[in-house]
Parts: structure tokens; C-alpha cells; sequence
């Protein structure tokens, strides 16, 4: 496989792509090694970020258009639904069984 | 190498380096504290992307909603007094080759394709023309997040509400 590297002298859209693409492993490892729901939760906003950088920037090399931004904004606002949701979820999940490892929550119910 | 280039950089060295932190941060505060750094850091890579509007919204959900929302979350499950604040990790090792994995093969398609980036616009001021799109084009969207964000404050307060017994 040849890579073809000359487009990275000079900072563009696959630099973004790139930060974009570490990020969002950053978040699949923090979702799939840690145990505590609010990490989980760390690396689903990591998740969201690097899909937001990858929107930006398209937005401004390949469209020149704003249709990137207005799809930003609204994953900006599901992340806040999402965020708020499920933080009241962990809650319920910590009073009813007093921890929040989601490997020793494994009934519906106590 | 560019004021641009160097800004670049540094903004990205910023990000990244703070991510790995969240990521394996022994304490749950310290993930939480660097997650703050990684979401300045984004912002930053807005604003060289000339989105100033997405850029300050950044700051204002995620800095001041979000993350405020996780710190609450982060003291309200643990208990600080007895136990150390610390989160335990399992499966590290078929995690980091499955994550390498997915980087591997996505910075390797970043590169071999070829890109359509023909633009690099300069909008001054981006706003107005969002405030325009969102009353035209992304009205039925527009009007649907504000339902969606009513339905999820309705639905937060009532899963974390005590019951009376």
C-alpha cells in the first residue's frame, strides 16, 4: 500500500480528519475498557466531538457551505439530551444498587 | 510553517494528548478535569475552521452543561469519604489492538483517498448566515430539537425524581 503523504506539508482537511480519527478511537477504548458509567459516558462525548470536527471541517474544504455547521449544532444538541438523560439514569442506577459498574448491573430490577 | 500551522499544532497536541489522559486517568476526577481540556481544545480547532459560532457554543453546552452535568454525576455516585475515586479497568489488552485497529484503518482511508477540497472559504461572521439557514432551510429540525430537548428535561427529571414511600 502506497501513501501518498505530499498533502500533509501544509496543515488541511486530512490533518482535522486525522485529529478527528484519534479522538474518536480515544472514545471507543474509553466506552469499551472502563467500567464506570460516567466514563462511559466521557467517551461517548469524545465520540460526538470527533464526528463534529469531521462536519466543520468538510464544511469548510469540500461544501463551502454552512450545512456543516447547522448538522454540528444539532449534534450538539442531542449530545446535551443524551447527556442529561443518561446521567439521570446512572442516578437511578446508583440508588437502587448502591454502585455504578455497569459489569455488576446485570438485573432489571433488585 | 504558518502562524495557521503552528496554531494547528498546538491546538491538536492539546487535544489528543488530553483525551489519552481521560482515557487512562486512574481517577474518575482527573478524566473529568481533562475532559475539560479536550473540549477547549476542539473549540480551538473551530475557530480555525472559521466556525466562531460553533466554537462559542461549544463552550457554553459542553464546558458549561455537560461537563458541569458529569462532575455532578461523578460526586453524586461515589463515595468520596470511604473509597478512593478510582475506576477500574477491564480487557485493556484486546482494546487497545481493536481501537489501534479501527485507528490504523481509518487514518490509512484518510490518507489514500483523495479528497474533494478544492474550497477553503472564509466566511467573516457566521451567525447571521446560521440564523437565516435554521428559519429556512433546517426549520422542521430546528423545531423538532426543541421538542426533543423539552421531552429529555421532562424525562430526566422524572427517572431521577425521588419516590415518595
Amino acid at each position: 500500500m502506497q501513501l501518498d503523504l505530499s498533502a500533509l506539508k501544509n496543515v488541511g482537511l486530512e490533518h482535522f480528519l486525522i485529529v478527528s480519527a484519534i479522538l474518536f478511537s480515544l472514545g471507543i477504548y474509553a466506552v469499551v475498557t472502563r467500567k464506570n458509567a460516567i466514563m462511559v459516558l466521557m467517551g461517548i462525548e469524545l465520540i460526538l466531538n470527533s464526528a463534529n470536527i469531521n462536519f466543520i471541517a468538510f464544511s469548510k474544504y469540500s461544501t463551502a457551505s454552512l450545512s456543516g455547521h447547522l448538522a454540528a449544532i444539532f449534534v450538539i444538541i442531542l449530545a446535551a439530551a443524551e447527556a442529561a438523560i443518561a446521567i439521570a439514569i446512572v442516578l437511578n442506577i446508583y440508588k437502587n444498587f448502591l454502585t455504578v459498574n455497569i459489569d455488576e448491573v446485570d438485573r432489571l430490577k433488585q | 510553517m504558518s502562524l495557521f500551522d503552528v496554531a494547528f499544532y498546538i491546538l491538536a497536541i492539546i487535544t489528543v494528548g488530553s483525551a489519552i489522559i481521560v482515557v487512562s486517568a486512574r481517577s474518575i476526577i482527573y478524566s473529568a478535569f481533562s475532559l475539560l481540556f479536550t473540549f477547549f481544545g476542539v473549540a480551538g480547532l473551530y475557530v480555525l475552521l472559521n466556525a466562531d459560532f460553533i466554537a462559542v457554543t461549544q463552550i457554553l453546552i459542553y464546558v458549561g452543561g455537560i461537563l458541569v452535568l458529569i462532575i455532578f454525576g461523578v460526586m453524586l455516585t461515589t463515595k468520596v469519604f470511604d473509597v478512593p475515586v478510582r475506576t477500574e479497568t477491564l480487557h485493556v489488552g484486546p482494546a487497545i489492538v481493536i481501537t489501534g485497529a479501527i485507528m490504523g484503518t481509518l487514518v490509512g482511508v484518510i490518507l489514500k483517498t483523495k479528497w474533494f477540497d478544492a474550497f477553503d472559504v472564509q466566511w467573516d461572521g457566521t451567525t447571521k448566515k446560521i440564523g437565516e439557514k435554521l428559519m429556512t432551510d433546517f426549520l422542521l429540525p430546528f423545531e423538532v430539537a426543541s421538542v426533543v430537548l423539552l421531552v429529555a428535561l421532562l424525562g430526566a427529571v422524572i427517572i431521577a425524581r425521588k419516590e415518595k414511600s
